[in-house]
Order: structure tokens, then sequence, then C-alpha cells
């Protein structure tokens, strides 16, 4: 499927803001100013002080001169980061995938999304629309590729919408600033007489490359659509989350419990209402000291009881490093799931209540000794004693088949099998006495031998010969010796189990 | 003469409170349920296999455990019979799934959970042991403290799961808390009639201690999905004039 992007760009974000917030303003000439040097540089401007001609890098004193009644606001440095994820947020409700684009715009991957609206013309009408109607005065783009609708966003005259295929044609009369080029490289390109994309469009990329750099020939082809460029999507929000800041920072065990636990409950609460359980959660914790933990629990069934999450997290308590103290606590729900239909799955014939007490159970064990020590095993079609039983961990997965009855197999297996000193009389029979560990076994019954063969399309290998043997104090041992068929071979023999 | 029977019956009264207050219960007899022991039941209080308690069998060879584990998995079955599941806890597990099928249980309502710490199996089984939706929980250990038997103790009181603890390779016996303390050995299998070759598993089980109950040493042997009892004659008869505490 062709990708398409659209890019928005906030021509006067950060005055914008200003007036949504200070209706008065909204008619002045306004200007955002910093510090550099001393002196006070203009850094950002609404229309109405562009159109008495304050521009970037102008002296506040002279922005005041050419535009009288300017309105003069000192700006924070990373204000518009902070303006442009919030934008982002609300920019959810149209793609899920948006980034961030500094300094001024924003980035929406809206492939398979205009429809929605009705067509591409119609959801960038709802765009401009909507952030209009918030007090944004915004110029989108859209086009096949990042670059190109980065251009038209911020350089075309019209011609916002580039169909499908059409960035060659659409780039051709921008300036070359559109290419997101560095200044010093665009100065270049007009002092070379380079007014348009279109003047050198079509020169070979060596050249191009020979003369303005590599990075000139990637955002031109990366605008044309020749080289990838990737989204980085803003972090998903999780649709379940809950967080705690706390007016004095904690820092013993007893307040971080009885804080933890208010949090989990509201969590648990939330979900219960909407009828869905937790089945991992991640709890952050924000020190002053600016540095933050993590704690991260799962469960085997969807549960939303606070007691039982608290539990899981307790268990984990040992690891929360306070510090000076901890000013905030979020807890997210990084995975949930309907909570409704009841553990049904974990082997019929048993009351609910009990299955999820089970699950509960295996949540806090497998918090302790991790969860991959915890093992059920099913029957698996193979001969083979090692293979015979398939493990899982998966605590609601029903047998595919019967286990099988006919063969007897050892209660204690040892894996691998051990070598013994045997002794038979006869080949093709089972040894009268072995040797195992400096002891001595004199067999005096045997049943076999039971000939097990490699499952050549998994393994390559011989055969065993599997004896199940009675030495005469009564223990039952199951041996098995190697091929002795071929000409050379001569068989050795192995103790695997032990029989009850 | 109306006195000493007063004084006996409040004797005999005294003596069934004392036994449910140390957890044995009598249970009504549509509640009882039959392991097929026979004569080994009746060791115990209430003849009756005390469920709800805890069970140490004693091994100090592999070959001994895989008899242990035979005769576990023969009480499993009856265990599993309303449903459940069973928690198979240990840190050196040998146990081979696929076998316990030969003893009537499915293997696949085992959850194993096999520890990397030797120190956690208690932990495990501890927090097993509390939750009442489980049937048995066995435990592979080598040391179990009085303290720790103990701790076990207390947990299934509230749950009434019951308990097998299987230790291995024990060097020396200590006091424990446990209910009943078995030993379960191999013996010479009978050959099958008309057939060679090794017979059914047959063991010797005893009973070291049990609380309120009657030690002894038994036969038995598995046949069939059940245990069974040799001939009588070959049935060592528990010595009923000795009690253990």
């Amino acid at each position: 499927m062709p990708k398409r992007f659209v890019s928005i760009w906030f021509r006067y974000l950060l005055t914008d803001r200003e007036a949504i917030r200070l209706k008065s303003l909204r008619e002045l000439p306004v200007a955002f100013t910093e510090q550099d040097h001393g002196r006070m540089l203009v850094m950002a401007m609404n229309g109405h002080a562009e159109n008495c001609g304050v521009k970037p890098g102008m002296a506040a004193a002279d922005a005041r001169v050419i535009a009288p009644g300017i309105q003069l606001f000192e700006c924070k440095a990373g204000r518009n980061i902070k303006l442009l994820t919030g934008l982002a947020e609300w920019c959810l409700r149209y793609t899920p995938l948006v980034m961030v684009d500094p300094p001024d715009g924003l980035l929406l991957d809206v492939t398979g999304c205009t429809h929605l609206k009705g067509g591409e013309t119609e959801f960038l009408k709802d765009i401009v629309n909507r952030l209009r109607a918030l007090g944004y005065t915004i110029r989108p783009g859209m086009a096949d590729t990042i670059g190109c609708a980065w251009a038209v966003a911020r350089c075309a005259e019209s011609g916002l919408l580039v169909p499908p295929g059409g960035q060659r044609n659409a780039l051709m009369p921008l300036p070359p600033a559109a290419l997101r080029l560095g200044v010093e490289l665009v100065i270049k390109l007009r002092e070379l007489g380079f007014y348009q994309v279109g003047s050198f469009i079509h020169l070979p990329k060596s050249v191009l490359k020979r003369r303005f750099g590599g990075n000139m020939v990637l955002r031109l082809y990366q605008a044309l659509g020749q080289e990838a460029e990737f989204l980085l999507p803003l972090k998903e929000p999780v649709p379940y989350s809950e967080r705690v800041s706390l007016l004095e920072p904690i820092r013993t065990r007893e307040v971080i419990e009885t804080t933890v636990y208010a949090l989990i409950d509201q969590l648990c609460k939330r979900l219960y209402a909407e009828g869905l359980g937790l089945r991992s959660a991640i709890l952050t914790y924000l020190r002053i000291d600016g540095k933050s933990g993590q704690l991260t629990i799962g469960t085997n069934h969807p549960s939303q009881r606070t007691d039982h999450i608290f539990k899981l997290f307790a268990l984990q308590f040992d690891q929360v490093a306070p510090g000076l103290g901890i000013e905030a606590f979020i807890l997210d729900a990084a995975k949930t799931e309907p909570a409704s239909d009841k553990q049904n799955l974990l082997w019929n014939g048993k009351p609910t209540a009990d299955s999820e007490e089970i699950a509960e159970l295996l949540d806090n064990v497998g918090a302790r000794v991790g969860k991959d020590h915890i093992h059920r095993y099913l029957p698996q079609e193979h001969h083979w004693p090692e293979r015979a039983a398939g493990n899982t961990t998966d605590l609601t997965q029903t047998p595919e088949s019967a286990w099988p009855e006919d063969r007897i197999r050892p209660v204690q297996l040892l894996e691998p099998p051990e070598p013994i000193e045997a002794m038979a009389l006869t080949p093709d029979y089972a040894p009268r006495q072995f040797v195992y560990r400096h002891e001595r076994h004199i067999i005096v019954t045997a049943d076999g031998p039971e000939r097990i063969s490699h499952e050549w399309w998994l393994e390559d290998g011989g055969y065993r010969d599997y004896y199940v043997a009675e030495d005469e104090e009564g223990m039952r041992y199951w041996l098995f010796g190697t091929p002795n068929d071929l000409p050379g071979q001569t068989r050795r023999w192995f103790i695997h189990g032990y029989f009850p | 003469m109306t006195m000493s029977a007063t004084k006996q019956e409040l004797i005999d009264k005294l003596r069934r409170d004392l036994l449910g207050w140390e957890g044995f219960r009598p249970l009504p007899p549509e509640e009882r349920q039959s392991f097929g022991l026979g004569p080994i039941e009746n060791a115990f209080p209430n003849q009756m296999f005390p469920t709800g308690a805890l069970h140490e069998f004693i091994s100090t060879r592999p070959e001994f455990t895989a008899a242990i584990g035979g005769f576990i998995a023969g009480i499993m079955q009856t265990l599993l019979e309303k449903g459940g599941v069973c928690v198979w806890v240990s840190y050196t597990r040998r146990i081979y799934p696929p076998a316990l099928k030969r003893f009537g249980v499915d293997p696949d309502r085992i959850i194993f959970i096999d520890v990397v710490r030797e120190k956690d199996v208690l932990w495990v089984t501890e927090e097993a042991l509390k939750c009442s939706g489980i049937a048995a929980v066995i435990c592979e250990t080598r040391l179990l403290s009085l303290l720790e038997s103990r701790r076990l103790q207390l947990a299934i009181e509230q749950s009434q799961v019951t308990g097998f603890i299987l230790r291995k390779d024990v060097r020396q016996l200590n006091n424990t808390a446990c209910t009943a303390r078995w030993t379960v050995k191999p013996l010479r299998s009978k050959p099958r009639p008309g057939m060679p070759g090794v017979g059914h598993p047959r063991w010797q089980v005893e009973l070291l201690k049990v609380r309120n109950g009657q030690p002894g040493s038994w036969t038995l042997e598995w046949k069939n999905n059940a245990f069974l009892h040799p001939q009588k004659d070959q049935v060592q008869q528990p010595d009923i004039n000795r009690r253990y505490a």
C-alpha cells in the first residue's frame, strides 16, 4: 500500500497559544523574544507583527519601533516541544502514528485513514477546520513522502494535496529551502542562482553530492521517495494509567506500600467498572533527584483484585531504591483483557474460584522464581523418551492426544542417560549384571528388548534396546544398549531410569 | 459403677476432642474417600488416610525415590478424582511425567515448579499449601527443619490441602511436625501368572511415625490402577500395643 503522510505546519505556534489564553491578543502584534548575548531578540511572532515587518532575529527594541503596541513575551526553552507534544496527542484521533516535528510541525502517517473522513481533501479540511476552531493557524500538506508533505506545507502557494506519485512535479516550483536544508546550504544555492528545486532536480546524483554534500542528496531523494524515511511515532498513551504526585517525598517502606496500594486500588476500580482485568502492569517511581525506576508484573489471568496485584508488586519492593525520596508514582496497565470470562479453561470440573486462586498462586510463584520455571507437560506423538512429553508454560492448553498407556515408563528418568558397565551373556539379551556408581547389581529378571529408534526425520542416530531389569534386592531399572548389529560395533550400556 | 462409666465416657470424649484439635476431623461417611490402602488406613486415627495433612517420605536412594513417586501418584489418583490440580515443587527433578499415567494420574494436571535455589522450594511449597484450590502439593527437598514443617502444617490447617514432602538423600532424621513419616522401598516383584519378566510394582511400605496412630509395615502392590495387598499371610500386622507419640 503506498504510504501517505500529512505534515502540519503551525505557522504561529507560540503566539497562537498565547492568543488562545488571552483573547485580547488576537488583534495585536505579538512576538516572543529570547535572550541572546545580553540582547533581546525576536524569535517568533504572529501575523500582525509580520505584516508590520517584524522578522525573527530582529532586536526587540527595533520591533517596538516598527510595530507600535507590540506585545512582547519571553519564551521559555522547550515550550514549543511541549505544545507540539500536546497537539500530537490531540492528533491521535486522526491516526495512531503521529510524530513531533520540531520546531513547529507535526507529521502524521495517514496511510489508510483518509477514507474515514470521506477522502483526502475532506481529511485535510477537517484537520484545518478543527485546529482553526482551537485557535491555531496551520498549513497542512499531504504527499507520498514525508519530505514532500513537509515541503508543500511550508513553501507551496497552492496544491497542498500532492496526488500519489506527484512528488517531482510538486517539488519543481518550490524554493530549495523546502528540502529541509541547512541555512548555509540554502544561501549557497541561492547565490548560485538555484531559486527553484526544478533547476537542479535533474542534475546527476554524483554532481549534486560533490557540490552540495551527501545530506542534500539524501533530503532530495527522500522527498522524491527514492530514499526511505521513517516516522518515529510518539509514545502511544496507555489507556489505563494512574498516577499520584506526593506533596512530600516519601522514603519508608510503609508509606510506599500505602501509596502504591491506593494507586492500585484506583486502577482496579476503573478496570472493574469497565469489565477489564490486568494482565501486566508497570509501576514507575520518580525520585526527587530526577532518577526513576520501574517494577513490572504479569498475571496469568485478567485480575482486578487490588490485594493480588499489590502482593505481586510487594514481592519486588526490595528493589525500590527511594534515595532521597520518591515524589510520584505512575501505574500503567500495559496489557488488559476482558475479565468477564472467568478461567473456565483451566481444567474442567473445578469451580471457577479455585482456578482463579491457582492462577494467582502461579503469579506469586512466577514473580519470585521466574515464570520460565513453571512447567506443564502435554503428550507428544513421539516414541523417543526424551521427546514424549512436550513442555508448555501455557496453563490453559489441553492435550491434543491421550497419554500413551501401553508402554511402561520409569518414574525417575536420568537425563542424560548414564553409562554403566554391564555384562550380557548372549547378544540381544538383557545383561546379567551391571555396575553403576561402584555398586554391583545382579539382575534376576528382565523384560525386553523394546527397541526405540531415533526419529530420523528429526535427528540422526541409531536405535536403543531398552530392558526393564530387576535386581536381587527388587530394585527396578530401565537399561538400554546401543546398536551392535554392524561389524565392529560393540554394545554400550546405559541406565536411563528407575521404576517404582 | 455409674461413676466409672461416666468417667470412661468423659475420657473417650476428651480423646475424640483431642483428635479434633490436632486436625483429625471425622468426616461424614459420604465424604470419606477410600484410597484403597486397606489395612494401612486402619493405622491412622478414625481409620482413614488423613488428607489435609503433611506426609513426609524418607528416601536414601534414587530407587526409593522412584518407588515413593509411584506410591504418591497412586494416592494422588484418588485426590484428583474430585478435580483440581497438583503442584510438584522441586529443585532437582527427575520425575518423568508420562510414567504417572500408569498410576492413574494425567500428567498434564500437574504443575511442575522447578526452582533454581534450594531455599525457594519451601517458600513455594508454603504458598501452594495456602491455596485451597489445589488437590495436593508434592515437595522434593533435602532439608526440613521442625520450624519449617510447622509453618507448612499451619498453612495446611487453613487450607486443608494434602502435602507430601519427599525428602531425598536424608543423612540424619530430625523431628518434624508432619502427621506421618513413611518409607517406601521396592520389593522383588511376583511374576505374572504364565508370564516371564518383571511383574507389577511391589513395595514395602513402612509407616515409621504416625500421630495418634499405629506405625507398621506392609507389602503393597500396584495392579490394574489400584493398590493391592498380596496374600494376607505376607502382611505383617502392626503391633497394636505399641504406641508412638
